[in-house]
């Protein structure tokens, strides 16, 4: 009895240490930033944390009036709608190509997926500076002066918007390679058997075994990427604000969610009550949109 | 499991073979044809990272392209560490201690409380697992506000305790690591069980020595993604002296107060640790990867 009771105090004990350092830490940095940020959120708290001036829902209705904010938003619903079926699709074809190659698999695997190594900023440093820098001697426009075509200025033009066509092929030159490491992991987990019954059924290799086996097969794998892929989108930051701010500080267009929140609450006046709030705002947001594509996709339901 | 479902095609399979068989190849040599161009596409910025760090400003700015310098000025690179305005080395440093604390700290951390989650039994244990869980709800780069608010009251802002502490506590390494020792062979345990070892000693000798490709492939991620790392070193490491690279390099991207040049040489320099971490440890990146992805 006496022995029993000890040892499990003793599973208890040994539970807390080996979980508990991970637990507290992980409580004092998520949860009381965000318990925190909520009680500031109601506050005008501008260059303090310990603020006085109860404003109740004000900054949150100052929020959804504020077009800034809103059109964050839009920027990234624009955003998503250009990244995320590129991505899906472009790394999908290169998982499919180089799936079924005889050789040099390996070596077009690193290849694509090399970009993964590079961060943000030297990415958007070479966009921004050698292929769309808007001038003579970058890559872009030199290859569009071959074909006889004018210089572009790539990044401050807004009509058309070329900016986008920057903005979204470094984020599919950095990512592509991850989501085809995914998508050829889910081809290999596909059981050949499978295959031999189709081909045994008359379907042809091609778009009839890829429509009816192959992608059925990925499914899950695919609601990873996508879930993936519009959560990544959603926090962009880094490639906006080193392709968009120069010295001049950043233009008003192109302004996704984690931009806004940094000039917000960072910027200039450090209005951390209404950045806070905006983060309350985001944080819902992503909390509501998981839930929703949870449902839709039917996660949490074991497949088989 | 999908069903399956397949129509046979009136027709199909009845063409001569050797038909099928040439367009089949043909559709196999276009496919690596297309593979090959974009592959050349993909190392495009690489080459541009090269060709313009090794040129010179007036090769970089002329009007007509020149695919190579006329000679690569490799003296950049120690021009570039010998220029007082940019503080190369010391970023580099700061990086380095950075990304290898960062790594550490969170393959500890999250590998204890993965096997503490997987294999202890304690009666709150699920409760524990879904305050774990919850964190993954709101991504981090939401909380960075609220966290900077935090950091800076605690005094933290422009300190190395800053920019790592606050990092090290991954929940998505944690629940790796628990996926993983949930599937670690028992009876290894019950030798260790037998042989007198409690949980800690069982953990150390017999867990984590036999358990090294999943330490691998999470620190190679975590690495990369600490060197990498952009908004919160930029939020948190303000002053000049608390920059990583990314964060220098951030700087005269967007100031542009410096030469084409040195800028590129500098980006360079930036991403050669993590080309050596690719060359030797790509698989387990890969096998990172591939863990990241499977969510159940």
């Amino acid at each position: 009895m006496l022995r029993n009771l000890l040892g499990r105090q003793n599973r208890t004990l040994w539970f807390w240490v080996f979980v508990g350092p991970f637990a507290i830490g992980l409580g004092l940095f998520t949860y009381v930033p965000l318990a925190w940020s909520l009680y500031l959120s109601f506050f005008d708290a501008h260059n303090t944390v310990t603020p006085h001036d109860f404003v109740g829902f004000g900054n949150y209705t100052a929020l959804l009036r504020d077009g800034d904010f809103t059109g964050s938003l839009g920027t990234f619903v624009v955003f998503s709608a250009f990244i995320v079926p590129a991505t899906f699709v472009l790394s999908l074809a290169l998982a499919l190509a180089i799936n079924r190659l005889r050789f040099a698999q390996a070596f077009f695997r690193s290849v694509f997926f090399l970009p993964t190594a590079c961060s943000y900023v030297v990415a958007a440093l070479i966009w921004k500076l050698s292929i769309f820098n808007g001038v003579r001697f970058g890559l872009a426009n030199t290859v569009l002066g071959w074909f006889g075509g004018d210089d572009v200025a790539w990044l401050s033009s807004t009509s058309p918007p070329w900016y986008w066509l920057v903005i979204v092929t470094v984020r599919l030159w950095l990512q592509a390679g991850f989501y085809m490491v995914l998508f050829l992991a889910g081809l290999q987990r596909i059981p050949a058997p499978l295959y031999e019954a189709a081909a045994v059924d008359g379907a042809r290799p091609g778009w009839q075994t890829f429509r009816h086996i192959t992608f059925p097969a990925l499914r899950a794998t695919s609601v990873a990427v996508v879930l993936l892929l519009v959560i990544n989108a959603f926090q962009s930051f880094d490639e906006f604000y080193n392709l968009l701010s120069s010295s001049r500080g950043y233009p008003p267009y192109a302004r996704p969610p984690l931009v806004y929140l940094y000039y917000t609450a960072l910027g200039q006046g450090q209005n951390l009550g209404y950045g806070s709030a905006g983060a309350m705002l985001l944080a819902l947001l992503i909390a509501v949109v998981t839930v929703v594509q949870a449902r839709w996709f039917g996660l949490g339901k074991k497949e088989d | 499991m999908p069903t399956v479902r397949t129509r046979r095609q009136p027709g199909g399979g009845r063409s001569p073979h050797l038909a099928q068989d040439g367009l089949a190849r043909a559709g196999r040599a276009l496919r690596l044809v297309l593979l090959i161009a974009l592959a050349v596409v993909f190392l495009v910025p690489f080459y541009l990272l090269v060709r313009n760090g090794l040129a010179t400003e007036r090769e970089i700015t002329a009007p007509n392209w020149r695919f190579f310098p006329e000679r690569l000025h490799w003296e950049h690179i120690g021009e570039l560490f010998r220029d007082p305005n940019v503080p190369m080395a010391h970023s580099l440093l700061n990086s380095a201690v950075i990304a290898v604390l960062t790594t550490a700290g969170t393959v500890l951390l999250a590998s204890l409380a993965g096997y503490g989650l997987a294999r202890i039994p304690y009666r709150h244990a699920n409760k524990v697992f879904y305050a774990i869980l919850g964190t993954l709800m709101v991504p981090a780069a939401v909380t960075f506000v609220p966290s900077f608010v935090l950091v800076s009251s605690l005094g933290w802002i422009s300190t190395l305790r800053g920019l790592i502490v606050p990092t090290v506590f991954s929940a998505f390494a944690c629940l790796i690591f628990r996926q993983f020792f949930a599937g670690f062979p028992r009876e290894l345990e019950d030798a260790a069980r037998v042989d007198g070892l409690g949980y800690w000693r069982t953990y150390w000798r017999v867990v984590a020595p036999n358990s090294r490709p999943v330490f691998a492939a999470v620190s190679t991620i975590v690495f990369v993604g600490a060197w990498n790392a952009f908004l919160w070193p930029l939020v948190i490491g303000q002053d000049r002296e608390a920059w990583t690279v990314q964060v220098a390099l951030s700087t005269f991207t967007t100031a542009q107060t410096v030469n084409l040049h040195e800028l590129f040489v500098a980006a360079a320099v930036s991403i050669l640790p993590l080309l050596v971490v690719f060359l030797f440890l790509q698989r387990y990146l890969v096998a990172g990867v591939e863990r990241s992805g499977i969510d159940d």
